[in-house]
């Protein structure tokens, strides 16, 4: 829509924006007009973020995971992702002269002739171990401090989704050297897959390329490995750190805090360098594990043979308790009419993601109990939630009673114990065992919330022994400041919720269907008589320091 | 757009404890919310000297790293990668693997140690609010998106041209099959594949032999000893000239099914009838392949004659027809029926009668 081409163009400046006064303001400039790096930055370079030891959980996790991508970087540049085989001639000795996939063999090149390969290929492992336990951790930490509820239930998932990625990948990982261990665990896939009634022989067909083990699935999972998991696993960390940011991170409460406030310390410089020397904390660490402590030695166990196989074979322990479910459960096949319906394996397929699904619910399912449409931003203490803690609680120990199974061999052995009896412990264990540490957690809670009412009530013991004129002894209690009364005494305590009642204003009976009586219930058991202990009011507190101050 | 105003009926209060129950408010509230404490200030904030002692602290962790950098590229080019090295507590470790090690986790940590040092003691440490913004858009900004979306959807006419909605759903509905059919050559179809194993070519005519896994040799009967555990493969056959052997094409397949755990178990001890017919002379063929999930099973007990997988410890009894008698297995291990040949020499004149291995859905036996 330009005029004439003849004429000059008009000479105005391009921004109205004030001369930059250095180099370093000119460059943000150019970005800023490209980018719109102030808008940004203006929200997030002083952005205050709490502190509190357990918020430094998930950081391990990112940071582990940025490990292992540069580590697993480094190791594609040398492994042969190939069932091809070859005869090994390297220096290793008690290896030479034996047949073995490209895969192996390119591992054992790794661990002895790349200077170095050995250390990376370590860190790769442990990092990947402490990657999962860091999010089982953190994980934990949202769940017993109430940190999913809402706004949060979608980054819940979103970090959900993350723990399950980290199983499979490490899974894959640690079977792509196609070594004795790690064939074997193929090897139970595949028997694992062929269980699934109707499709099982077919996707085990198509996921081997053939019969076991073919030479398309160590390949294959090196696509998935370093492709498809990372590529799913870093947008949904990208996702997950974008909503903790738009969120603003949970504190916990205390003098100050409140829900529509977060109390801390800004990004910049605080925690970019607590949180940027945190990375290199954990980097640390993991590289001094990995040179002083082996992991996965994949040459002691030999090339994989469908025949042959070790003792005490046991997956990463993140797949502990699937080993344990498979284990412990009894043989039980059904055959009839020309099928067989392998239930002994198929049913622990099942309960794997079911164990998993159990824990990745709970937000929505508490979320529908209380009826809650707040925000929460300041955390609960677990012992303020009984019945969440105790239902946690379970669930860490139904977790637990199955990794035993899953390593009934090893404890057997170590332990000088029945495999026999451990495998029946945990076949009732798996029942029992949650339920009694819920209740047992849950009175635990209540025992507790009871402490802070007395300590709010009645003050902190001094140890300060007094007689009276008449005789009596009594230890001196001390007010405590204000500031604990108010950490002590912050917390919500939800009311059950009520039925309505059974006729309406017209005296027409009232339908009140299943799932409202169940929710009821539920809220009962969370917020009623047996699953709070009321805390104490501003009236109990002064009629008792009124009085006589003590006792 | 009072986008920043917080309504109270989003949040919960956090003064709730003093007022939630209904009562009068009180007037001096022992538990009413004080306020941040004040900023206690650290020793390096109003001690100068303190504060440039920090200062030496941190460079000297960097400094330290750059050292450990330093040792990190010596190792690489001085140490040779098979040089073992005795470091107590950890007994022999490779030289090489334990100095870049350690020489990189000293070059990190101390970076990291470093930073964290300086955060601490010299960054402000002093504590401040800021205000949260409700996550939900208030009713105003809802609603204009909401009108702005009718808008939109009106104008493509989306629900008023039933035609154009339907059959854009089926063709999205459809366009997936395309990357499904890419699928089919993944692998073949099952077909009869899991219920025949390498041992089907033996025939009454043309047996095959069974060879012992480790000397690659023909076994006869009295080769074996009462109790004795050995593993087996298939012997020469028409379509195998020198039997079945590891530098064969398909060895791993073809071995993941025809491996054969023998044991020679005295006859009277034998409490299976069929599976005594099935052996010869106290000689059982078992396959070696678990019915659970596919591990070799390896662990034989001679006096009770239970064989155990170390995977998930299925035992079996090899007296009584490979029985389950503890364990996640569902069925027996399948049993070869095996004689001699004209040369006393043991033999297979059939395929199992059962496929080996983890069960599947169209297993019929």
């Amino acid at each position: 829509m330009s005029s004439s081409p003849s004429t000059t163009p008009p000479a105005t400046p391009a921004s109205t924006r004030a001369k930059p006064a250095n180099k370093g303001e000119a460059a943000a400039d150019y970005l800023d007009g490209r980018l719109g790096i102030y808008s940004l930055a203006k929200a997030n370079l002083r952005k205050i973020f709490p502190d509190h030891w357990s918020f430094m959980l998930g950081e391990i996790c990112l940071y582990t995971f940025v490990i292992i991508i540069l580590t697993g970087v480094y190791l594609t540049l040398f492994f042969k992702p190939s069932m091809g085989e070859v005869v090994y001639n390297g220096s290793y000795a008690p290896l030479d002269g034996i047949r073995m996939s490209e895969a192996y063999a390119s591992t054992i090149n790794i661990s002895f002739e790349v200077r170095g390969g050995l250390l990376i290929r370590q860190i790769h492992h442990w990092a990947a171990i402490v990657f999962v336990a860091a999010m089982f951790v953190h994980m934990m930490r949202v769940f017993f401090t109430g940190a999913f509820r809402k706004p949060r239930e979608i980054n819940w998932v979103f970090g959900f989704l993350l723990l399950c990625l980290g199983f499979f990948d490490g899974f894959m990982g640690y079977s792509l050297p196609d070594d004795l261990l790690s064939g074997t665990g193929i090897r139970f896939m595949e028997g694992a897959v062929l269980a699934v009634p109707l499709v099982g022989t077919y996707i085990q067909m198509f996921l081997f390329g053939g019969e076991f083990p073919g030479t398309d699935i160590i390949p294959r999972f090196f696509t998935i490995h370093v492709l498809l998991i990372p590529g799913v696993m870093l947008g949904l960390l990208v996702a997950h750190l974008i909503l903790v940011f738009y969120h603003k991170h949970t504190q916990w409460g205390g003098p100050g805090k409140t829900e529509k406030n977060v109390v801390g310390m800004p990004l910049m410089p605080v925690y970019m360098a607590k949180a940027g020397g945190f990375f290199f904390l954990v980097f640390g660490i993991i590289a001094a594990m990995s040179a002083i402590a082996s992991v996965n030695p994949v040459w002691a166990y030999g090339p994989y043979r469908p025949d042959q196989v070790s003792t005490d074979a046991q997956p990463d322990w993140y797949m502990g308790f699937a080993e344990g479910l498979i284990r412990v459960m009894p043989g039980w096949e059904v055959r009839a009419w020309g099928h067989t319906l392998n239930l002994g394996v198929f049913i622990p397929l099942m309960l794997f993601p079911l164990v998993l699904a159990l824990i990745a619910a709970y937000p929505f399912i508490e979320g529908w109990i209380i009826g809650d449409k707040r925000e929460h931003h300041i955390l609960d203490r677990p012992r303020n939630v009984p019945v969440r803690t105790g239902l946690g609680a379970a669930w860490i120990t139904l977790y637990v009673v199955l990794l035993i199974g899953g390593g009934n061999d090893l404890i057997a052995t170590h332990f000088h114990l029945s495999l026999n009896d451990i495998t029946y412990f945990v076949r009732v264990g798996s029942f029992v065992l949650p339920i009694a540490v819920f209740y047992i957690t849950k009175r635990w809670c209540l025992g507790l919330q009871r402490r802070d009412k007395e300590k709010v009530l009645h003050g902190r013991e001094t140890g300060v022994i007094k007689r009276l004129p008449h005789g009596e002894f009594i230890e001196v209690h001390a007010q405590l400041p204000q500031a604990t009364l108010h950490s002590l005494t912050s917390h919500e305590q939800p009311q059950p919720l009520e039925l309505p009642s059974e006729v309406d204003e017209n005296g027409v009976a009232r339908k009140v269907g299943l799932l409202t009586k169940t929710r009821a219930k539920l809220s009962e058991g969370y917020f009623g008589e047996g699953g709070q202990i009321p805390k104490p009011t501003v009236e109990e507190h002064q009629e008792i320091t009124s009085g006589h101050g003590h006792h | 757009m009072s986008h920043d105003n917080i309504s109270d009926d989003k949040l919960p209060d956090a003064h709730a404890a003093s007022e939630g129950h209904g009562l009068p408010a009180v007037a001096d509230d022992p538990f009413a919310d004080p306020g941040l404490p004040a900023h206690e200030p650290r020793r390096t904030d109003i001690d100068e000297r303190a504060a440039q002692r920090a200062e030496r602290q941190v460079s000297l962790l960097f400094v330290t790293s750059m050292l450990a950098t330093v040792g990190f590229i010596a190792s690489y080019v001085a140490i040779k990668p098979d040089k073992l090295v005795f470091i107590f507590p950890l007994g022999h470790v490779s030289a090489l693997n334990f100095a870049l090690g350690m020489t990189l986790a000293v070059a990190l940590f101390c970076i990291g140690a470093g930073a964290v040092h300086w955060a601490r003691t010299l960054m402000s440490d002093v504590e401040m609010p800021a205000e949260r913004h409700p996550i939900e858009a208030d009713d105003e900004v809802r609603a204009d998106v909401i009108q702005q979306f009718k808008t939109g959807a009106a104008e493509s006419g989306f629900g008023r041209r039933k035609m154009i909605r339907n059959t854009m759903i089926g063709s999205m509905a459809m366009v997936p099959l395309a990357g499904v059919v890419l699928l089919r050559d993944l692998g073949p179809l099952p077909e009869k594949k899991l219920d025949h194993t390498g041992w089907i070519e033996a025939t009454p005519t043309a047996p095959i032999r069974l060879v012992n896994m480790n000397t690659d040799e023909p076994m006869k009967a009295e080769d074996l000893a009462i109790g004795s555990l050995t593993f087996a493969k298939p012997g020469p056959s028409a379509s195998r000239p020198n039997g079945l052997q590891d530098s064969d094409e398909d060895f791993q397949q073809a071995i993941a099914k025809d491996a054969l755990m023998l044991v020679r178990i005295q006859p009277q001890d034998l409490k299976d009838e069929k599976s005594s017919a099935l052996g010869f002379e106290g000689v059982l063929a078992y396959s070696k392949i678990c019915t659970h999930v596919g591990c070799p099973i390896s662990l034989y007990e001679q006096q009770t004659h239970h064989a155990l997988c170390p995977c998930h410890q299925s035992t079996f009894d090899l007296s009584d027809g490979a029985r389950v008698i503890f364990g996640p297995a569902g069925h027996p291990l399948p049993q070869l029926k095996i004689t001699t040949d004209t040369e006393g020499y043991l033999v297979a004149t059939q395929d199992f009668t059962v496929p080996v291995g983890p069960s599947f859905w169209e297993r019929s036996a």
